[in-house]
């Protein structure tokens, strides 16, 4: 393994911070603001390209910004997991920039500005948490990520957003200052060292009711991930505009949650020492729970974005679930899943939103015989729900048949079970979407059968993320390539 | 009982200090308050100036002085003078308490030129 | 250079003759105060800067006032400890002048005069405590502070003369517990400088007279910082005062009082005396977090911005002194740090506060919408302030309060880390509701 000291991921992470000053000095001129959006975007997609092929010969990337403290550094790494990630996020906020911009003009949104630069410093703390070489940086990243976050939820300033930012940030805040903060300082205060080990740096520092105690801290603490109780904001944030739904709540800030609790089952316990206390289990039963949990939820959903919201919630689960078997199948199937569910939840969300841009329609009780009026734009979502669902021709098949192995590898076949049940109620709640939007009686129908697709700018980034997510299935070499490299890291087979 | 009577400085000025206390905590008029203050800073002088005294000693001026320090100094005998350090230090805390005297007479002042009253309770109604 | 081997002595020269600048000046021309008074702080903030950097250059050094040698004359000891604690209070003082200036204008008129001579000579005061070796120069220097205290807050509008009243009352038994406390320690040892005590107390540790000494300091420090359950004077004090008072006194009084029981205890009894031999370093945390918990809740019961941001202090006190008494490295770390952040924060807040009061006309909480169109660049300023208040990286709070979880856990004192914990939620729940 070589390792090789850089900058570039620091100014991956940064590019989108700076872009900050443009995009805010371009206020009143809105074609250079989102053109500096969109440069900013394709910089750090490039950065963030650029350093994969080293990765992928099995080389990391290092660079310390600072030592904050003595003996605690701010510190990046890049790696095969948090290359994963950051390759994800770079690619889809490009596209769903290119989607903002025709919702927000569609819809005339008030407060672009705004909603554009904080937009760029989310993305910039989500690069952050994926590059992060110690807890501690990924912390100081997710904090800010959480903080960014805030004006963009409550972005429609009116009474309902007001509650839900407080719901929102009263839970992330919460539980990361309650809960991840002392455990952290615990964790330092034993290990003396709060950098991701590959096996872990607790093994053999404390006794196993503290390591129980201390994993359940980071597991709800992170409720970012959106484990079961503290997943109540997630639905509550759906009052965002779209976009940041899409972007933000399937992709950037939940998968910064799952990807956190990854990052601490492996780096910071290790798998060994969990496996050999069953901690795995538990872990799995807890995701277990809200799996299944959410899916029922989901059924009874009317609204389209509070289904979608409730489904991200057990798939995130999945990626919670794959780091709980703690087989090398199990974890793989969890990381790819971070990729493939991003892209199917995002073509998701990106519908809902084109559907209120061109009818106004947010209620799946209104939206009979919607595929006739847009039929690209369903034709996506029925993609995207195949993806969510985990059924071939799409990417979503590919992470479900790796937990499934991981499942069998780590013989939990309790999980499997969960894993199919969970699977049926996905297509429950997503399939009489599709099928009532295309197959009703003229009567039913609540459109008439002239097309009529959302601004271009809006459907273009859907039909790619769909398009996507069918290519995945045949191309999920990189992604597999990095789960696989990230996996023979952590269980150094 | 030996110590009441041998030590009777410090029971005297913890006496005074007590009432000045009481006064500062337990009366409702302003200016009783503010007369409980000055006993309490005058206890805590009182308990400077009697630690710096001695039996028989006289008030600390080398009478006797030629000005040739060598020679003079073997001649004193500590004992016989009064340690004059706590005594210095009395002046500096009586200016501070007068100036606290004053401030806080001041602002007796002010409230009753505001509410025209000095008792507390009352000042509490008419307050809302 | 003559200027640089003098600085100690000017940080407290140069506000002290200001006064008397500002005064006479005042009597000319009522505008000529605020360049006075601006220039006698900046001036002051370069003298701290200067012994600040003596003391990174070359380690602690002592100042002899006058020339007389230490034990008998008065000796300015600067270390690292103090070195920092002044040139933040300079800081401090010296933003709080700037921001003074439009806020006097319109809410004291008339005594524009009076009070930037006031607020001169507590700057003074200030300066006077933190840098002082010697236990009654102490005395006398908080009495300073304290008086030109008591009087800026009876500037304020009706209800503060009351609460200035009370302020004066529960001041002096603080400062006059404290003489008290040092006149014992004088009797057992005959001496005041406090490297002598330091030198001469170990004899005596078993002594009772000693122990009633540290406990009626301790007591005196206390009722000056507003320490749980002697805090009672400050909510009303501070809340009704004018609100350039507020910027000078809040942020800085209290953290100061936190330095002097830090000075006394550490150099003048001893970390070995007063954390090994006695025990009282565990009921005192157990009042720490009791002050944290009382102080939050009642923050939180508060309608008013100012009175809010008043009980947060009682709380905050509350994370220093117990910081210092976990007698651990990491918690006197954390306690000493705070004392800095937590003057800033304070005075961001405070001045918030104050141009709140300017702009509006109140500060209830309730008046507080839609403020982020009207001033983004203010209400963005409070945002960072509150942040590290509650404690969210990367802002100062958060590093404090690291050092003092860390303390805590390390002295096992687990309690103490539920009370920062619960705190820092309830500050982010505060300070939600206004943003």
């Amino acid at each position: 393994m070589e390792t090789r000291t850089s900058i570039k991921p620091l100014l991956a992470v940064l590019v989108s911070l700076a872009a900050v000053i443009p995009i805010t000095a371009f206020g009143r001129n809105p074609n250079l603001r989102e053109a500096s959006t969109f440069l900013a975007g394709i910089i750090k997609f490039g950065l963030v390209v650029s350093m994969v092929p080293f990765i992928l010969d099995g080389g990391t990337i290092e660079f310390s910004i600072a030592e904050v403290l003595p003996g605690l550094a701010i510190m990046l790494k890049v790696d095969a997991m948090g290359m994963l990630f950051a390759l994800v996020s770079s690619t889809l906020w490009i596209v769903t920039s290119a989607y903002s911009i025709g919702y927000m003009r569609g819809l005339d949104e008030h407060s672009q500005t705004r909603y554009f630069s904080f937009f760029a410093v989310a993305l910039s703390a989500t690069i952050g948490v994926a590059f992060s070489a110690n807890l501690f940086t990924m912390y100081l990243f997710y904090e800010m990520l959480s903080l960014a976050t805030y004006p963009l939820v409550t972005h429609h300033q009116d009474q309902e957003a007001r509650i839900s930012g407080r719901k929102y940030l009263g839970f992330i805040l919460g539980t990361s200052i309650g809960l991840v903060l002392p455990a952290m300082l615990v964790t330092y205060f034993a290990a003396g060292t709060l950098d991701f080990g590959a096996q872990g740096i607790l093994a053999g520092h404390i006794g196993k009711t503290a390591v129980t105690v201390l994993l359940l801290m980071f597991v709800f603490g992170f409720a970012k991930a959106g484990i079961m109780p503290f997943h109540a904001w997630l639905p509550a944030a759906m009052v965002a505009p779209t976009p940041v739904s899409a972007l933000l709540h399937a992709v950037a800030v939940v998968k910064v949650g799952v990807f956190s609790i990854f990052l601490v089952v492996t780096g910071i316990f290790g798998t060994e020492l969990l496996a050999s206390l069953h901690l795995g289990t538990v872990l799995c039963y807890i995701a277990a729970f809200t799996i299944l949990t959410a899916s029922l939820i989901a059924l009874s959903q009317d609204g389209l974005k509070r289904r979608l919201a409730f489904s991200t919630i057990g798939q995130l689960s999945y990626i919670v679930l794959g780091a709980g078997l703690l087989s090398p199948k199990g974890l793989t199937g969890g990381l790819v899943h971070i990729a493939m569910h991003a892209f199917g939840k995002i073509t998701l969300f990106m519908c809902a939103g084109a559907i209120f841009v061109a009818t106004g329609k947010k209620y799946i009780s209104e939206m009979v015989g919607i595929g006739r009026r847009m039929p690209v734009t369903m034709t996506a979502f029925l993609i995207g729900s195949l993806s969510v669902i985990g059924l071939p021709p799409t990417g979503g098949f590919i992470s479900k048949w790796f937990l499934v192995l991981g499942t069998l590898e780590a013989d939990q076949t309790v999980m499997l079970v969960v894993l199919l049940a969970s699977s049926l109620l996905n297509a429950a709640y997503f399939l009489p979407i599709v099928y009532r939007a295309f197959f009703c009686t003229p009567e039913e129908s609540m459109f008439g059968d002239t097309v009529e697709e959302p601004p271009l700018w809006c459907v273009v980034p859907l039909v790619f993320t769909a398009t996507a997510s069918v290519a995945l299935v045949y191309f999920p070499q990189p992604f597999i390539r990095l789960a696989g490299l990230a996996v023979r890291a952590i269980t150094g087979g | 009982m030996k110590s009441l009577v041998a030590e009777y400085n410090y029971w005297i000025y913890i006496l005074l200090m007590m009432i000045g206390l009481y006064a500062m905590l337990a009366k409702n008029n302003l200016v009783k308050k503010v007369i409980g203050m000055s006993i309490f800073q005058t206890a805590i002088i009182v308990f400077y100036v009697s630690i710096g005294a001695k039996k028989d000693a006289t008030i600390p001026i080398i009478a006797h002085g030629d000005g040739s320090h060598g020679a003079v100094e073997a001649a004193i005998d500590v004992a016989h003078y009064a340690n004059p350090l706590p005594h210095v230090l009395m002046l500096t805390a009586i200016v501070v308490s007068v100036g606290t005297l004053g401030v806080a007479l001041a602002i007796c002042l002010a409230i009753f030129r505001r509410y025209n009253t000095l008792e507390e309770d009352e000042l509490q109604e008419r307050m809302q | 250079m003559m200027i640089y081997q003098q600085a100690p002595a000017l940080l407290v020269v140069i506000p002290l003759l200001s006064a008397f600048a500002v005064n006479i000046s005042g009597l000319f021309n009522r505008r000529s105060c605020f360049p006075v008074a601006l220039l006698a702080m900046a001036a002051t903030f370069g003298a701290t800067l200067m012994t600040l950097h003596r003391v990174m250059e070359t380690g602690s050094f002592s100042y002899r006032l006058g020339g007389w040698p230490p034990p008998f004359g008065i000796e300015y000891v600067i270390d690292h400890l103090n070195g920092l604690v002044l040139a933040a209070v300079a800081f401090v003082s010296l933003l709080a002048v700037i921001f003074s200036r439009r806020s006097v204008e319109k809410e004291l008129p008339d005594k524009v005069v009076q009070f930037y001579t006031l607020f001169v000579l507590l700057v003074t005061g200030l300066l006077g405590m933190t840098v002082t070796g010697d236990a009654f120069n102490l005395y006398v220097l908080l009495e300073i502070a304290a008086l030109t205290g008591y009087a800026l807050i009876a500037l304020g509008d009706n209800r503060a003369l009351v609460a200035g009243f009370n302020y004066v009352i529960l001041g002096t038994i603080g400062a006059s517990f404290y003489l008290l406390g040092v006149g014992h320690l004088f009797i057992m040892t005959g001496s005041l400088n406090m490297a002598d005590l330091l030198g001469i107390l170990p004899g005596l540790y078993g002594n009772t007279a000693v122990f009633v000494a540290l406990l009626l300091i301790l007591v005196g420090v206390w009722l000056k910082m507003a320490f749980f359950p002697l805090h009672t004077w400050l909510p009303n004090a501070y809340t009704y005062a004018p609100s350039a008072a507020g910027c000078l006194v809040a942020p800085l009084v209290t953290k100061v009082s936190v330095y002097i029981m830090i000075r006394i205890m550490l150099s003048v009894f001893s970390a070995g005396y007063v954390f090994d031999v006695l025990s009282v370093a565990e009921p005192i945390v157990w009042l720490a977090v009791a002050a944290i918990l009382f102080g939050s809740i009642l923050a939180l019961a508060q309608q008013e911005m100012k009175k809010m941001l008043t009980y947060l202090i009682v709380a905050e006190v509350g994370y220093m002194v117990g910081g210092f008494w976990l007698a651990t490295g990491y918690g006197i770390t954390g306690a000493i740090l705070h004392i800095v952040n937590d003057a800033l924060m304070t005075f961001c807040l405070f001045a918030f506060a104050g141009i709140v009061v300017y702009k509006t006309g109140g500060s209830r909480l309730s008046d507080l919408e839609g403020l982020y169109r009207k001033m983004p660049v203010t209400m963005a300023a409070f945002t960072v302030g509150a942040l590290s208040m509650i404690g969210v990286p990367p802002t100062a709070g958060f590093f404090s309060k690291w050092y003092l979880i860390l303390g805590a856990i390390q002295a096992g004192s687990y309690h103490f880390v539920a009370a920062l914990l619960i705190s820092s939620l309830v500050n982010a729940i505060l300070f939600f509701r206004i943003i």
